[in-house]
């Protein structure tokens, strides 16, 4: 098997989190991947923390409790708000995936068009229904509805 | 070829979680207007007595682990794709997939004795006073 060519990785961070030219999708795509760590690395932690109540130990649970502390409710609110972020824009990238809300393939004829334009319909529809999520979670975080 | 049908089920665990998850994330961060599988409308969502409720309830106990398998593989698949972007040496590569397939199965272990303990709890607890807080 022939070896891989490798090469330096030049650009660094900026390599990943710079959209460049390509436009909101390429800070979506960026989004998307910060949201999925940021949810695996809580989530981790979720169960083991879940699972002691097997033992009867409910560290949430109760005003005394680690968990129930103002730091740790603000970052539940902000892993509440990765999820609404990363479930529908992820939703969007299952149907483009699957050819979904892409428009049909054309000739490539300069001037050339993208199919972002067609795209980006279902991007808009998606981060709606994400600010909907947000804001109703924001609303009961602050308490503004019991 | 692996990698192709890695990622088919990459995508279609997502779809699941979404379905799951939504449905956790509606319970317990937006309480206030679903009211969903609460005993005590009067706490939150967390509090114990709810939340021993739903473990009472089979139906969470098998979603929680089918959760806990889906968004293990997502999350760690995830994770390991970002980092094999890095364009590591081969052995590095095996290393991180050996180490990820490790704590999956050791957190989903974990995570399905923690469900299914909770749930014979729950059901040899006394059952919850519904509504304790309404004063009723």
């Amino acid at each position: 098997m022939a070896e891989v060519k490798r090469f330096d990785n030049r650009l660094g961070l900026w390599g990943w989190l710079g959209g460049g030219r390509w436009g909101i999708e390429r800070y979506a795509y960026i989004l998307h991947r910060l949201t999925g760590l940021g949810i695996l690395a809580y989530f981790l932690m979720h169960i083991v923390v879940t699972s002691l109540r097997a033992k009867g130990i409910y560290l949430w649970a109760g005003e005394d409790a680690i968990l129930a502390k103002p730091i740790f409710k603000v970052g539940e609110f902000l892993v509440f708000a990765a999820f609404a972020y990363h479930a529908f824009n992820g939703l969007r990238l299952v149907f483009v995936e699957m050819g979904f809300a892409v428009g049909k393939p054309i000739e490539p004829i300069y001037p050339y068009k993208t199919s972002l334009g067609v795209q980006r319909p279902l991007f808009i529809a998606m981060m709606i229904l994400a600010a909907i999520f947000f804001f109703a979670g924001g609303a009961e975080f602050l308490g503004l509805v019991k | 070829m692996n990698e192709t049908k890695y990622w088919t089920w990459f995508m279609a665990a997502g779809v699941v979680i979404l379905v799951l998850l939504g449905l956790h994330m509606m319970i317990m961060h937006l309480g206030a207007f679903t009211h969903l599988f609460v005993v005590d409308k009067g706490v939150e969502a967390t509090a114990v007595v709810n939340s021993q409720s739903r473990d009472a309830n089979l139906f969470f106990t098998i979603t929680y682990v089918l959760l806990l398998g889906t968004a293990l593989f997502h999350g760690l698949y995830g994770l390991r794709t970002i980092l094999f972007e890095l364009t590591l040496k081969k052995s590095m590569e095996k290393a991180l997939s050996v180490l990820f397939i490790v704590l999956g199965l050791g957190l989903f272990c974990l995570g399905t004795w923690a469900a299914f303990t909770a749930h014979a709890n729950a059901l040899k607890a006394p059952a919850p006073q519904a509504a304790v807080s309404e004063g009723r």
